[in-house]
């Protein structure tokens, strides 16, 4: 709110083409970057590859041709080359709320964990970090030992799960090995936000008799939470691309396909119209997840937010030190 | 690529790392969308034309190339060839080969092809048509020959060969009072059932069941050892005859009377070597380099001298392999290509193919050094590899390569994992490659 009032005070003192000519590398810079292979992608998906075989010498006959939203109807009906788009598209779907649910959870136990350890804190702080360091393909081939039908994860279980074979549990292996990784994230980002929240505020609910409960509900939470939010935005965008565990952990195996792996595979088959309309719709989905989540619970990513965080932390102050706790 | 399959390998490197990268990416691959027309660089070759050329083929692990080309490179100081290494994974050799085409770059000449490659890339005309009389081909084994030639002619000579074999325990059978491995599934599962009266804890036989590129193999030669063939050689697909059927039936009756293991379901090379080689399998079906692991008498292998080599077991009559291996083509956008011919021919003569198999321990494609004593002494089933060679058979030559072989790994995998019954798998598959190859 307040950048647009800052912005309309800027048009009344005349600075508009400044700011626009100060703006236009930048602005330029993304066009070239970001809007023209989006546009390029977009257009490329609405065309097919050419597979008119001649009979006699079995040589392609012709180039791309235009096919309208044929891409498009065929994945939202998964026919044809578009098969297997819901499978993908529900494993994006589960892989991102489930996944991101639980690490959202036990990232924000983790930050506590870091923030009150009194002891050898830079030991737990790394050791919770290791995960978040070792690069996602190197995981993936780790976790893919420990889930070998002989491997260490039956071992402890005492029974022999086939964890890279179809079924629900590939999809298990996929999130346990995703949380592990991506769980520290959301702990160190949150870990940041519980750094900044003044101590005085926790002597104050202690006053007040709060217990640990308490003031972890009525402020902690609150307090931590523009940073909480833009932790889980910020994994919810990267576990809807998610794409090299699953490929890397489960092949080719279909529990596992997701969108991106789909845009992937149509492009290694040179269909290029399909892995671009494939691409598209992921966007589109990860644009609408992303509008929603900021203007549906308010995560705060551009810091306008700024103002009215500080507004409010006076407010929630005063309904503690008020003893209105239950 | 002897035992590298393609499709198969990571792909890190092509990690889509955000979405904009992955739409760049994608917007340049499209930019060469229409190389399928007629200008794709001329069908024939011009053998006057000479000059330098260059070699791209995936990274030589064995580290025996720089020998060939140098001694080339010393003959040929005017016709000078280049290596240029591609990544080990076939993914990422193909991948780089098909944006060069579409780029009509000429930075390639002689491209290194995996033997599945050749249709699609003969259909799109990235490789050109090889003048056949140039090349000694009665000299190369014919099954490989097979795999370079698209609608009648030549457009990959095979460099490197290769095909899967029986590897059994020879202790364990004999123990059991057998005293020759088995040609047929039903012999198989017989010594199995005796095998594991003494050692219920030994599971059966284990091949490579995992859903991806090994499994096309597998359904592929159990089709041909069957009598059938999944494409006939006029490009239709027989995937619902009897014979396919049959096939299929008799690796999920291995799987559902326990001769096969259920973890199979996710062997590949490597898991189904490992568990061999601890000691876990009675027959194990691979490729040849895994007899050097079970020979390794450093402690990592629980069967040293005590593995028996034959022909993979047959659904009847003689087994029949899926053939592998590296094939030599001519990229259709090349400058020098009457050098990069005589370049092929120079590394697929006799004395190129036997000191290759002596220094790489890798099968080549030239007959006549399996009859070569001194080959004889580093390959100690030659004549083993060689029938099963000899008898292999090339997985479907198609243009849609990576479709077909998806389409098969899924009715395969439904099927002996217990999702669905032979028949109707086989149906559904035959249904998917008629569309597949009449689109």
């Amino acid at each position: 709110m307040s950048t647009l009032a800052h912005r309309r005070r800027a048009r009344g003192d005349g600075q508009e083409g400044l700011a626009g000519l100060l703006l236009s590398p930048t602005l330029l810079l993304l066009a070239l970057v970001v809007g023209f292979p989006l546009v390029l992608s977009v257009r490329q998906s609405l065309f097919q590859g050419g597979d008119e075989i001649d009979p006699t010498t079995g040589i392609i006959q012709q180039g791309d041709t235009f096919v309208g939203l044929q891409n498009y109807l065929d994945a939202f009906t998964s026919s044809g080359a578009g098969a297997g788009f819901w499978n993908a598209f529900w494993n994006t779907t589960l892989f991102t709320v489930v996944g991101v649910a639980i690490e959202t959870v036990l990232g924000v136990a983790m930050a506590l964990i870091m923030a009150r350890a009194l002891r050898a804190t830079g030991l737990i702080r790394a050791s919770i970090l290791v995960p978040w360091a070792i690069p996602t393909v190197v995981s993936a081939l780790m976790w893919q030992l420990i889930f070998d039908a002989n491997g260490i994860a039956n071992e402890i279980i005492g029974q022999q799960i086939l964890w890279t074979t179809e079924g629900l549990q590939a999809k298990a292996a996929v999130l346990i090995a995703d949380i592990w990784k991506t769980a520290p994230y959301i702990g160190l980002l949150t870990l940041a936000g519980l750094q900044t929240i003044d101590e005085q505020v926790y002597e104050a609910a202690k006053v007040d008799g709060a217990n640990r409960w308490q003031t972890f509900w009525r402020i902690t939470l609150p307090l931590v939470r523009p940073v909480l939010m833009v932790a889980v935005l910020f994994r919810l965008l990267d576990a809807m691309r998610m794409f090299d565990l699953p490929y890397v952990l489960l092949g080719r195996l279909r529990s596992g396909q997701t969108l991106s792996m789909l845009a992937a595979d149509a492009a290694s088959k040179t269909d290029f119209g399909m892995a671009s309309a494939y691409a598209v719709v992921l966007f589109l989905y990860i644009c609408l997840v992303a509008v929603i989540f900021v203007r549906g619970l308010g995560a705060d990513v551009i810091g306008d937010a700024d103002g009215r965080a500080r507004r409010a932390r006076p407010r929630r102050l005063r309904t503690t030190a008020e003893g209105d706790l239950p | 690529m002897t035992r590298s399959l393609p499709l198969t390998t990571r792909r890190s490197a092509l990690a889509v790392g955000g979405l904009a990268a992955a739409a760049a990416g994608l917007a340049a691959c499209s930019s060469g969308g229409d190389s399928g027309s007629s200008d794709g660089g001329g069908t024939s070759i011009d053998l006057e034309e000479r000059g330098p050329i260059t070699l791209a083929r995936g990274k030589d692990t064995t580290g025996a190339l720089a020998d060939f080309l140098s001694r080339w490179n010393d003959d040929h100081p005017d016709e000078q060839v280049t290596l240029i290494e591609l990544p080990e994974s076939a993914d990422d050799q193909r991948s780089q080969f098909i944006s060069n085409a579409q780029a009509k770059s000429d930075s390639y000449t002689v491209l290194g092809l995996d033997v599945v490659w050749t249709a699609e890339f003969a259909a799109n005309q990235w490789v050109v048509a090889l003048p056949e009389d140039t090349f000694d081909l009665d000299a190369l084994i014919p099954a490989t020959v097979t795999t370079g030639t698209y609608f009648d002619k030549l457009y990959a000579v095979p460099f490197t060969t290769n095909a899967q074999l029986l590897f059994s325990r020879k202790d364990l059978l004999e123990e059991a009072g057998y005293d020759q491995p088995p040609a047929t599934f039903e012999e198989m599962w017989e010594i199995v059932a005796k095998v594991q009266e003494k050692h219920p804890e030994i599971n059966g036989f284990g091949s490579q069941y995992a859903k991806y590129e090994g499994l096309t193999c597998q359904l592929t030669d159990v089709v041909a050892s069957a009598g059938g063939e999944i494409f006939d050689a006029e490009g239709a697909p027989h995937a619902d005859s009897a014979e396919a059927t049959t096939a299929l039936q008799t690796l999920r009756d291995g799987f559902d009377q326990g001769h096969i293991p259920q973890e199979a379901l996710t062997y590949k090379e490597e898991e189904s070597r490992q568990a061999f080689q601890d000691g876990k399998l009675i027959f194990l079906q691979n490729w040849p380099y895994v007899w050097d692991h079970f020979q390794n008498d450093d402690g990592s292998s629980q069967v040293v001298d005590k593995v028996q080599v034959s022909l993979v077991p047959a659904v009847a009559g003689e087994g029949t392999s899926t053939i592998g291996g590296a094939n030599y083509a001519i990229s259709a956008f090349a400058k020098n290509k009457g050098t990069a011919v005589d370049f092929i021919a120079f590394m697929t003569a006799l004395e190129q193919q036997k000191a290759w198999m002596i220094e790489t321990a890798t099968p080549t494609a030239t007959a006549a050094v399996y009859e070569d004593a001194e080959v004889a002494k580093t390959f100690e089933f030659l004549d083993t590899l060689k029938s099963a060679i000899d008898k292999g058979v090339s997985r479907p030559q198609v243009v849609k390569y990576g479709d077909v072989t998806q389409a098969i790994q899924e009715a395969a995998y439904s099927c002996i994992s217990g999702e669905a019954e032979a028949a109707d798998a086989l149906a559904q598959l035959q249904e998917q490659l008629t569309g597949l190859v009449e689109s």
